[in-house]
């Protein structure tokens, strides 16, 4: 199974998201969503349009980009500690003798990341079978950090978790963002939790795959379990409801097909 | 606890215990016919007429059991290595693939038995040839099976190496390689039945050594000299000696699967 042509199409997407913001994108199945962060991540070609990744083309720029899928996507014959190490192997290889981390550094690194994102040092010598739902996810942001990425996609890391476990993780990585301020994009189904994170949350629609609506979270951070209580919240998470629900049914209007264009200035 | 090892010896009981009893009535059942209908011991020999011929013998079988468990394994051995370097070429290179797979079918389809005498004539008669007609009947599951673990990556977890930088050795050596590893067990349970069948082949046809035989040759010298007795407690070692590789391979690719993978 591979993406090959099956990948749903985007139309019209000018988006810029500067340095440092956390933003998230919520859209009905098939908008392109996934696509979009591919596109940032230099995974996948634009057929047309223009996308850049802090001045340059996404796969060429030295902004390092990480990504957190759906799926942990551990490698099962590791560690936690050996998957987490993963992304420090293969850079050390790849970016000559200038920027290698000696053993001991990246060992260190690898504890220290794990660390950050809750798991304990007992935890590192354990196999991904041995964990967690949860846990392999924490794992997952782990492995992602551990680049000290400047810039990070998340495609929906959460939903396949239950929902206090979506919420925890949720206030761990809202932490993770204000102590470290990377630049998020953040793909979910879940209204609640792009408010929850986001400074900024992007409604799209499918077919055309485009940007519908755009809407500022002005909650301060750090921010706590108890602004879900917050009658404000509830408000915005109303609003992006229903915006979502507009692009829902747009969706079953028309189905042109349509190609990436102006997808514009990600700085 | 006594109550589990109780229950485990009862498990292991009802498990064991028909097929036993099955054999049993067959032997019984075997030794009758033979005396009930008369049958001359060059075409059917007793159950007990081939016990006591392999414990006479069991010299010469035991010492023929050896030659061939060195073949089976040698040739076994390299077609995991060699499977296992095509199978690398293999998932590198579509056109690679392409090009050489319907040769590796037609290796697969020949009967060994065709190609045996052919393999004679290049390397001589003895222990070499017998290792390159076992390597030749081994080597197609191995490369099969790895080559299929080493594409079938999650396209997700290629996207992460691509994302981080990968060289393609990285993802061959970090990601395909290892992927393919219980596609690779699956192939050399199949390959290690097929080496025996394939030591055994060799041996019936180049096995003239006047003191180092393997039982293939032994089988063959039985058959032409009607000493159908000694050849059953032959027939029998090699069936033992195909379980026991087989079932050799297959402790091992558990304890391997069990350790690095999940194995639910």
């Amino acid at each position: 199974m591979s993406y090959g042509d099956a990948l749903p199409s985007l139309t019209a997407v000018d988006l810029s998201v500067a340095k440092g913001e956390f933003v998230s994108i919520v859209g009905p199945s098939g908008c392109g969503k996934s696509t979009l962060l591919r596109l940032v991540a230099g995974l996948r070609k634009a057929t047309s349009g223009q996308l850049t990744v802090d001045g340059s083309e996404p796969g060429n720029s030295q902004t390092k980009a990480a990504f957190v899928f759906q799926e942990p996507n551990l490698l099962p014959w590791r560690t936690v500690a050996g998957n987490v190490r993963l992304p420090l192997e293969l850079d050390r290889a790849s970016e000559a003798s200038n920027k290698a981390l000696s053993k001991a550094d990246s060992q260190a690194l690898v504890e220290r990341t794990t660390q950050l994102v809750g798991l304990s040092p007992e935890d590192t010598a354990k196999r991904p079978s041995e964990l967690s739902g949860g846990m392999r996810m924490r794992v997952s942001l782990a492995r992602a950090l551990v680049t000290d990425p400047d810039i990070m996609l998340l495609d929906e890391p959460f939903a396949a978790l239950d929902d206090i476990l979506r919420q925890q993780l949720n206030e761990e990585l809202q932490r993770l963002w204000w102590s470290n301020r990377w630049t998020g994009l953040f793909v979910t189904h879940n209204v609640s939790e792009a408010v929850f994170l986001s400074q900024r949350v992007l409604v799209m629609s499918r077919a055309p795959g485009t940007i519908l609506e755009s809407i500022d979270v002005p909650f301060s951070f750090p921010r706590t379990p108890r602004l879900r209580a917050d009658p404000e919240f509830a408000q915005l998470t109303g609003i992006v409801s229903r915006h979502l629900r507009r692009a829902a049914d747009l969706a079953g209007a028309d189905k042109a097909s349509a190609e990436v264009s102006d997808t514009e200035g990600i700085t | 606890m006594p109550d589990t090892s109780k229950s485990n010896l009862t498990q292991v009981m009802r498990a064991v215990a028909p097929p036993l009893i099955l054999l049993v009535v067959l032997l019984s059942f075997w030794q009758f016919s033979v005396w009930w209908f008369d049958l001359k011991p060059f075409l059917v020999p007793s159950p007990v007429r081939v016990a006591s011929a392999a414990v006479s013998t069991f010299g010469k079988l035991a010492a023929a059991t050896k030659v061939s468990a060195a073949a089976a394994l040698a040739g076994f051995a390299a077609s995991l290595i060699a499977g296992v370097v095509i199978a690398f070429f293999f998932s590198q290179s579509r056109l690679i693939r392409i090009s050489c797979y319907p040769y590796a079918i037609f290796l697969q389809t020949v009967p060994i038995v065709a190609i045996a005498p052919l393999v004679i004539n290049w390397f001589g008669s003895g222990f070499r040839s017998i290792v390159i007609i076992t390597f030749v009947i081994s080597l197609f599951p191995i490369i099969t099976s790895t080559t299929t673990g080493m594409l079938a990556v999650d396209p997700e977890l290629l996207d992460l190496f691509r994302l981080n930088r990968a060289s393609r050795w990285q993802i061959w050596l970090k990601l395909r390689l290892p992927n393919a590893v219980p596609h690779l067990i699956t192939g050399a349970r199949t390959s290690s039945g097929l080496s025996v069948v394939g030591a055994l082949v060799g041996e019936y046809f180049a096995g003239f050594g006047v003191n180092d035989y393997g039982l293939g040759f032994l089988i063959g010298r039985n058959t032409s000299q009607m000493r159908t007795d000694e050849l059953f407690a032959a027939v029998i070692a090699s069936t033992l000696l195909g379980i026991t590789i087989f079932g050799a391979v297959s402790i091992v690719g558990a304890f391997i699967l069990n350790r690095w993978y999940d194995t639910k």
